[in-house]
């Protein structure tokens, strides 16, 4: 007990190890007041602090040194300390600052959501939706790079990254040999392998789960379906290179596409190697589970897949059962 | 004539040799320091009062002191010769006709931190003055400064020259050390400081050329002796780089507390301004300081004449104030544009930032774009503003101070000049040849202070 440090974000206040980060101290009390990350993984080990979507305002440093901390603090390498009081989302400073950003990562980002596959499940879409202005102030060409190819697995956007080094991060910590990386320098610098080599490795393929935006896609789900049209159901198999834990992509009968397990922070719970991922998609190959919980504020959840028995509020009325049939058979048929 | 530490011998022919800067009375510091003990030579730099002089002004025998020292793990100590903010050239010219200073200085501090193994990173563009290091290297080595046991003391210390790639970012110091590791050269996230955890993981001191250099008098004549020039908490000689419209441009060492106007007007210093023109606005200390009009530059906003030292250069915070920065000192005469300048600036910092941080990636590049409109002519009167947000949005918002660096140019010549920025608006055809001119940015204060709250 002693050994907790005590933190207050927002004014709720929540005992935490020495050493932790306010973001992580924040997703402990959960909620609202957690701040968004893009960048951050909690799986990557030196991820976090280049976004800055995560600032928050430390308005006392901590019992000792009850001083505020000067600037704004990216929460997820911050730790904290005993006492501190930490503002979020009521410190208007903090949202106008955020709000900054986010219009700092949409002014060069392409805008394609339409033809994106990450639509429906894309953190800047979510961040954009909170944060962003209605209009942009920003007049100029967008920035634009050339197309590469890195391999027959993974197709790379660069127009649409936002520069997080969470793939190069994975790379460098999950596979044995990263092969990209980035290239040049400021506004300019990009995704890239070094003189277009293919990314080819076990695992490679769980830089598209950990892409916070749609730069890194599945080529076996490219253009195949919208996210939100798909049904989810964990599944897992008996892999002997990996966990074998993953959500399988529905579209009637059919798998189309294979991904890890992730939280409620779009984390992945466990990676997954590639050939879970693309080679196995036959419901066959797979021990269903049960189908995922999506958050209700998703769109993913909009046809409400997760039903598998009626609504508590038609489960009382036979009435309502007998008018809702043909749904509730659609429904339940997983 | 005023005290001169550094540049002293400067004039000396083959100064540059380790022969004649030995007759000279060089290398008396590192053989006085080796009879003291380090802790001794760490005190005395303290009580010299000297500040670093690569920009932020932080006290470097504090930045000594904070080094941390844990059993079985070496400690290093770095010298930034990276130097690439534009209107700055002391290190390169230190570097190229005194190099021996350098590495006097360099014996000498990685004698007080403990540090067997240093390092000089130096930008990658300067491949003389790396060619010249290494001379400089192995002439002292050969005279037994260098290597193992030097001058019979049992202390050994090995220096290397680290060519960098050539970026300005590497200037800052965990990038600094990130690019040494041989790493792509992002700025690291602090804490923690390198003092803590720096190259290879062990505690590190990353200090300027010029500081560096500065230990060495320091050592000679006694902190107390050193902290007996200059004025207040700004102790010693200074290094100033001056450039732009002056009669004399050139590196100058001052001694700190010199009155502005004496230093750009006498003829001990840069003579005045060239062709007869008049002062419309200077930077005080490389481009990533506010810039100052004219009447501010000379005069602080109550009157008084302005110093060259770091309290009376930042004397009215960012309203009416500036910064020493790495002392280069640029002076614009009545016929410079301050947009084209200012759009200058952001282009260098557009081109220069590292692409960590989203605000400064996308930041600087956007500033540099409506910047470039401003001076082309194709402005609109809400840009200005406009790039005042966005100026503000980038500002304490980044790891390292690249992103405040962008900023603050941007910020305080339209802080200053925003007549100038609108006129550019207005005028969108005859600014593109002629420019706004002095106005009223040599007035006295009395009368600035009114045009400049508008």
């Amino acid at each position: 007990m002693s050994d907790k440090v005590k933190v207050t974000i927002d004014g709720i206040t929540v005992e935490v190890d020495p050493g932790t980060t306010i973001l992580n101290a924040a997703r402990q009390i959960g909620g609202d007041i957690v701040p968004p990350a893009m960048c951050y993984y909690s799986k990557l080990e030196g991820s976090g602090g280049k976004c800055r979507t995560c600032i928050v305002k430390v308005s006392k440093g901590s019992e000792k040194d009850p001083r505020p901390m000067p600037k704004l603090v990216a929460s997820c390498r911050t730790t904290v300390m005993d006492g501190m009081e930490v503002q979020n989302i009521t410190s208007p400073e903090v949202l106008e600052a955020r709000s900054g950003v986010v219009e700092m990562l949409l002014i060069n980002h392409p805008l394609d959501c339409p033809v994106c596959d990450q639509a429906g499940e894309c953190d800047l879409q979510n961040l954009g939706y909170e944060h962003g202005l209605q209009k942009t102030r920003y007049e100029f060409e967008r920035r634009t790079f050339e197309r590469i190819d890195i391999g027959d697995k993974i197709q790379l956007h660069m127009n649409r990254c936002i520069l997080c080094y969470r793939c190069v991060f994975t790379a460098d910590q999950i596979t044995n040999k990263r092969v990209h990386g980035i290239l040049n320098r400021g506004d300019h610098s990009e995704i890239s392998t070094y003189i277009q080599t293919a990314v080819d490795n076990d695992f490679s393929g769980n830089v598209i789960d950990v892409c916070p935006v749609g730069a890194l896609t599945d080529k076996t789900f490219r253009f195949k379906n919208r996210v939100w049209f798909t049904k989810p159901i964990d599944a897992h198999r008996d892999c002997p290179t990996c966990s074998g834990k993953v959500t399988l992509w529905y579209k009637g009968e059919d798998v189309l596409r294979v991904t890890a397990r992730k939280d409620v922070y779009g984390e992945v719970e466990e990676f997954i190697c590639n050939t879970c991922r693309f080679d196995k998609k036959k419901t066959a190959d797979w021990v269903i589970e049960h189908p995922t919980h999506i958050s209700d504020t998703s769109v993913i959840s909009s046809n409400h897949y997760e039903t598998m028995k009626p609504l508590p509020v038609i489960q009382d009325n036979p009435k309502l059962q007998l008018a809702n049939k043909i749904e509730l058979e659609k429904t339940t048929k997983f | 004539m005023a005290r001169k530490l550094l540049l002293e011998h400067i004039n000396v022919p083959g100064i540059n040799t380790f022969d004649v800067y030995r007759q000279k009375g060089g290398y008396r510091a590192v053989e006085k320091a080796l009879k003291m003990t380090p802790d001794e030579v760490v005190e005395e730099v303290k009580k010299s009062g000297l500040r670093g002089r690569g920009g932020a002004g932080f006290p470097t025998g504090m930045k000594w002191s904070f080094l941390a020292k844990p059993e079985g793990v070496p400690r290093y100590l770095v010298c930034n010769a990276d130097e690439s903010e534009p209107g700055t050239f002391k290190d390169r010219y230190l570097m190229t006709y005194i190099p021996h200073a350098l590495i006097e200085g360099m014996i000498v501090s990685s004698f007080a931190l403990g540090a067997k193994t240093s390092y000089i990173y130096v930008r990658g563009e300067m491949m003389p003055q790396i060619r010249i290091l290494e001379r400089a290297i192995a002439e002292a080595k050969n005279a037994g400064f260098l290597g193992k046991n030097i001058l019979g003391s049992g202390y050994d210390l090995e220096l290397y020259v680290q060519p960098g790639g050539g970026a300005y970012i590497c200037g800052e110091e965990t990038a600094l050390l990130e690019s040494l590791e041989g790493k792509r050269g992002n700025p690291r996230i602090k804490p923690p400081f390198p003092a803590i955890a720096g190259l290879y993981g062990c505690p590190t001191v990353v200090n300027n050329v010029e500081s560096i250099a500065a230990t060495v008098p320091i050592i000679n004549d006694g902190g107390e002796e050193y902290a007996k020039i200059g004025i207040g908490r700004s102790t010693g000689t200074k290094l100033i780089s001056a450039s732009g419209n002056l009669v004399r441009p050139g590196v100058y060492e001052i001694e700190l507390g010199l009155p502005v106007e004496e230093f750009i007007y006498s003829d001990e210093y840069c003579g005045g301004i060239a062709n007869g023109k008049r002062l419309k606005a200077t930077v005080a200390g490389g481009s990533s300081v506010p810039v100052l009009p004219a009447n501010l530059t000379l005069k602080l906003a109550n009157g008084d004449p302005r110093l060259m030292s770091y309290e009376s250069l930042s004397e009215g915070g960012f309203a009416t104030g500036t910064m020493m920065g790495s002392g280069g000192f640029i002076a614009f005469d009545e016929d410079q544009c301050i947009v084209r300048n200012t759009w200058n600036f952001a282009r260098f910092y557009h081109h220069e930032s590292c692409g960590q941080c989203s605000p400064c990636r996308e930041g600087t590049g956007w500033m540099e774009k409506v910047l470039h409109r401003l001076e082309y002519g194709h402005g609109k009167m809400s840009d200005i503003d406009l790039l005042v947000d966005v100026s503000k949005k980038i500002e304490g918002n980044t790891i390292c101070p690249l992103g405040d660096a962008a900023a603050w140019p941007v910020a305080s010549a339209i802080r200053h000049f925003r007549d100038e920025f609108e006129w550019h608006v207005k005028e969108p055809v005859k600014c593109l040849d002629t420019n706004y001119g002095l106005a009223n940015y040599a007035n006295p204060i009395a009368k600035a202070e009114v045009t400049t709250e508008n």
